[in-house]
């Protein structure tokens, strides 16, 4: 589990977070969703310690990461996968190499070993044939499924996803929602998706929080995003003609 | 107030490179890859000028040795004199500053915003350690050896140039050459060829490491870090000498 209580942070003059307290349970997809600009990303990135929040803590199961010192940090992302908006796969490394990197970098398998595990976790994301391609050869779809292999390669008990659908057709997002889903059941997982994509929110969000110029306006499951009498939620939810017309 | 920041930005990179790697095997291959990549893929670069040089300063120092009281094997003298004291560690650490440091710094800033060094903060890799101190080590080792390379190829054609145009015999040149040969003029230009060396990786990381936005400023990072390596050269270059030969 992870709790954020009372974060603040801004950047010079402007506060980006106000007071934003959220609970992201274990085995659950838990989703932070936002207009651009409503601070999903900053609060991601303070989450998980790429920015300091000026208040407030962030706590992995009951433990303070805004307290801690880099080594201690660095143990506690150990147990963290995260897959970015752009996959960010290291462009100098094969597909395979990019799973096996964390493996190299914090394990003691034999090289054998770690090819096993690295097969295996790209097997899960159906990507075994592509083991040996450059990432430049990938499309976006299998960019992204390669970035899931390699945060799943380390067994994280926290997951985040950054934006998993960007750029993404509608039936490859169905694929890497469903994706993200039954690992984060079947691995029990804390799992964060930060996204606006209003299709995955109802395709698997289990909670959802939903951020309005730096403040948690709403949260809740997404039986409940249709009917909430939130005026800020209810302008992104049905911001579509579609939606509006389904209204 | 902004060169005091970049200042400490630039000594808090360097404390972080000298933590314990979270793996040395894992670090140690990185230091044999940029070993190619900084060295060995640089010696063709390194030759060719080299040669050129050495030609040019054993042709140009004959044209300007036009009195009968100076001995001949003074263009031998004066061109081992020139290649081994400047042209040598400063000439080939500049174009190395254009070559490897602006390679460098585009590496690392496409690196950064393309997120794959937030990658591996949040792995818990120490980031800056697992992509600069394999490069500062790297080229710390192989300037020296490219170095050395340069002021014996530089040397070698000063020679063949000099015989060819007919200004110089090669046993004049030869005796040249070795005529009140010091070995501290070899260690004072390894000296300054690895303080050269930890400029240009450690100042082209840095403005690398510390690229925001897009490609444009990746661009942007890649001419201040062959902009600020070369002058940092230069400065260092002329306090070295001071220090080391008056």
């Amino acid at each position: 589990m992870i709790e954020v209580k009372n974060l603040y942070k801004s950047f010079l003059q402007k506060e980006v977070l106000k007071d934003v307290s959220i609970t992201f349970q274990e085995g659950k997809v838990n989703f932070i969703i936002g207009r651009s600009g409503s601070g999903k990303s900053v609060l991601t990135k303070c989450i998980v310690g790429l920015l300091n929040p000026n208040k407030g803590e962030v706590e992995y199961d009951g433990a303070s990461f805004t307290q801690m010192d880099r080594i201690e940090k660095q143990e506690i992302r150990k147990k963290i996968g995260m897959l970015f908006q752009g996959s960010a796969l290291f462009d100098s490394m094969s597909v395979i190499q990019n799973v096996m990197f964390p493996l190299s970098m914090f394990t003691d398998l034999s090289e054998g070993e770690k090819k096993d595990r690295a097969m295996d976790t790209l097997e899960r994301v159906e990507l075994q044939e592509s083991a040996d391609l450059l990432p430049a050869s990938l499309s976006g779809g299998m960019m992204k499924r390669v970035g899931i292999a390699r945060a799943l390669s380390m067994k994280p008990r926290f997951l985040f996803c950054d934006e998993p659908n960007s750029g993404l057709d509608p039936q490859t997002s169905i694929i890497i929602d469903n994706l993200i889903k039954d690992l984060t059941y079947e691995l029990n997982m804390t799992t964060v998706v930060i996204s606006h994509d209003l299709n995955s929110v109802l395709e698997i969000g289990d909670r959802i929080n939903f951020i309005h110029e730096g403040q948690v306006e709403w949260k809740g499951d997404r039986k409940d995003i249709m009917f909430s009498d939130v005026e800020s939620l209810n302008r992104f939810v049905f911001a579509s003609n579609l939606m509006k017309k389904l209204r | 107030m902004k060169t005091l920041h970049t200042i400490g930005e630039y000594t808090l990179l360097l404390g972080r490179l000298f933590s314990k790697p979270e793996k040395f095997s894992v670090y140690w291959k990185q230091v044999i890859s940029e070993l190619d990549k900084i060295g060995v893929q640089s010696i063709g670069i390194v030759a060719l000028l080299s040669i050129f040089m050495g030609g040019v300063i054993t042709l140009q120092t004959a044209s300007n040795i036009d009195s009968a009281w100076i001995p001949t094997y003074t263009i031998g003298f004066a061109a081992r004199q020139s290649v081994i004291l400047e042209f040598s560690p400063t000439l080939i650490s500049l174009i190395l500053a254009g070559k490897v440091g602006s390679n460098i710094a585009s590496e690392i800033g496409t690196m950064r915003i393309s997120e794959q060094i937030d990658a591996l903060d949040i792995m818990g890799v120490n980031s800056a350690a697992y992509l600069i101190l394999p490069k500062v080590l790297a080229s710390l080792f192989i300037f020296p050896f490219l170095i050395i390379i340069s002021m014996f190829l530089a040397m070698l054609a000063g020679g063949f140039f000099g015989k060819a145009a007919g200004l110089i015999t090669l046993v004049d040149y030869i005796y040249g050459i070795q005529f009140d040969f010091k070995i501290f003029s070899v260690i004072y230009a390894l000296i300054k060829t690895v303080v050269f060396a930890f400029i240009i990786t450690t100042v082209s990381c840095y403005f690398g490491y510390y690229t925001k936005g897009g490609a444009l400023q990746v661009g942007e990072s890649s001419t201040k870090a062959v902009v600020f390596s070369s002058v940092y050269i230069l400065i260092a270059n002329y306090f070295l000498t001071q220090l080391l030969l008056l």
